[in-house]
């Protein structure tokens, strides 16, 4: 059974100016240890898929099943086994990196006893050993980084979801978290599901690309097949394939983006 | 314990814990009606009240209510912010129980506004205040209440809004009609029919006049009786609307 799988997964909003089809009916599959990587451009529907599948946002329309578990008939079964790292993170800048690794472990119904060894675990884990008194607001952007993945996996999950994990950090400390995800992927079987909208972080850290564009799947395949396909050739790169297909560049959600 | 205890045990330290690292955060609230009770409290002790007992036995339950109606509406704020962190949704992720997520929280905000009732008690009684204990501590259940109530309609309507400046602005647009139609200052017994009569669509007015029943000693007055089921009713009905916010998806 894959790690995760949609069929016709679809949210309208209600506005004041009509109904708004963010997500037009996604169909995905994502097998156990896979790293999937979702793209698209701006208001292509990827974090409303995202906080559909982590049980944030009730779907309109479609069906998922997470980790086994039914998305709409046992949303409490898929917190249980999936972890999500939203692109602001989730920490508070005014407690310490100890307390919320703690605090996260007992949302997840760990003893005091064993959320406290867990939060050692994952401190060694992810190179937070030292910071486990500081308070979170003076990490560093890759420490923060590593402290949010390290909330996400508190509870081993099976299914992970990373919202932007590197927006905004230097090189060295996204190859720092790539290499953390690879890990995990090899050492815990972990499925991920990241969204980014920088195309070389896709190539290098996903085994597989999926390309949303207005609500729905427009392309799918490794990022060679992708760049062979719609861009002419495998020694293309990302850049035109994603061009080829959405007709936009990824922008970062935090500029403005281009011509609709 | 059922996961609902642990959940709000567990969310209750979490702003427990937080509250007690600052001070000045547990004293804030309590220095307007503080204000009031030092400024404005000397002014009635001669005045006709037109109500049983001293003019302190008038002013301190108002002041106490005042407590809770303006720092209790503005505990949203507290979410707004964390709803910029991520912290809301972080939390709305694991299995952690919704109603948890609201009753933790509320706790703390209704011990917080009590320990300022304490306060505010003390320093009324060197004021001048005389009231019998049982009404004092029926006093400080009102303020738990009310607050648990109005902190709970507060985080309802900040899990709406994005900013806080859009929610500011509703929230004084409640808190000072309900203060002056509720007769927190002065008993409405003093007021003309019309004004009277308005002030009883307010349900904060029936607990106004179940605390200075209260401090009168006269616990049987059906002034108490009927304060207590407003409030029952008002909480019930807050605290529904503040669970339903977090077992919502919310922006």
């Amino acid at each position: 059974m894959p790690a995760l799988s949609t069929s016709g997964l679809a949210r309208t909003f209600m506005t004041k100016n009509g109904p708004v089809e963010a997500v037009r009916g996604i169909d995905l599959t994502v097998e156990r240890g896979e790293i999937l990587g979702f793209l698209g451009p701006n208001g292509a529907g990827k974090t409303t898929t995202l906080r559909m599948l982590t049980t944030l946002l009730a779907p309109t329309g479609g069906s998922a099943t997470v980790a086994g578990r039914d998305l709409i008939r046992d949303p409490a079964g898929v917190r249980l086994a999936t972890g999500y790292v939203a692109q602001s993170g989730g920490v508070d800048p005014h407690l310490s990196v100890h307390e919320e690794l703690v605090t996260q472990g007992r949302l997840y119904r760990l003893t005091k006893h064993r959320a406290r060894e867990r939060a050692e675990e994952l401190a060694d884990a992810l190179g937070l050993t030292g910071l486990l008194a500081r308070r979170t607001a003076t990490l560093s952007g890759g420490q923060r980084r590593r402290l949010d993945l390290a909330m996400g996996l508190t509870h081993r999950p099976q299914v992970l979801f990373l919202d932007e994990p590197t927006t905004g950090l230097d090189p060295g400390s996204r190859a720092d978290l790539w290499e953390l995800v690879r890990t995990l992927r090899d050492t815990e079987g972990t499925t991920v599901l990241l969204t980014t909208h920088y195309l070389d972080e896709a190539d290098a850290l996903a085994d597989r690309l999926v390309i949303v564009d207005r609500g729905v799947v427009a392309a799918e395949g490794t990022p060679d097949a992708l760049k062979r396909t719609h861009a002419g050739s495998p020694g293309a790169s990302l850049q035109d394939a994603f061009l080829a297909v959405t007709g936009r560049t990824p922008a970062p959600r935090d500029t403005a983006p281009l011509a609709v | 314990m059922s996961p609902l205890l642990t959940d709000t045990a567990l969310v209750f330290g979490r702003y427990a814990r937080q509250t007690l690292r600052s001070r000045l955060q547990m004293l804030f609230g309590v220095l307007m009606p503080l204000l009031y009770l030092v400024f404005f409290g000397p002014l009635l002790t001669r005045l006709p009240l037109a109500a049983p007992g001293s003019s302190w036995q008038v002013l301190v339950p108002g002041l106490l209510l005042q407590l809770a109606l303006f720092g209790a509406s503005f505990c949203g704020f507290g979410i707004i912010v964390e709803k910029q962190y991520g912290v809301v949704e972080r939390m709305r992720v694991t299995p952690v129980s919704r109603l948890a997520l609201l009753l933790g929280r509320v706790l703390r905000d209704a011990l917080l506004f009590v320990f300022q009732a304490v306060l505010l008690v003390l320093a009324a009684l060197v004021m001048g205040l005389r009231a019998p204990l049982g009404g004092i501590l029926a006093g400080f259940a009102f303020v738990a209440v009310l607050a648990a109530a109005l902190a709970s309609l507060s985080y309802a309507l900040a899990m709406r809004v994005r900013l806080p400046q859009e929610f500011g602005p509703v929230i004084n647009a409640v808190t000072m009609p309900s203060m002056l139609l509720s007769g927190l200052m002065l008993p409405m017994a003093l007021a003309p029919g019309w004004l009277d009569a308005l002030s009883h669509v307010m349900p904060l007015r029936y607990l106004v006049d179940a605390v200075r029943a209260a401090f009168t000693g006269d616990y049987g007055s059906p002034a108490v009786l009927r304060g207590a089921l407003v409030a029952a009713g008002f909480t019930a009905l807050a605290m529904a609307l503040g669970a339903r916010a977090f077992r919502r998806a919310a922006a």
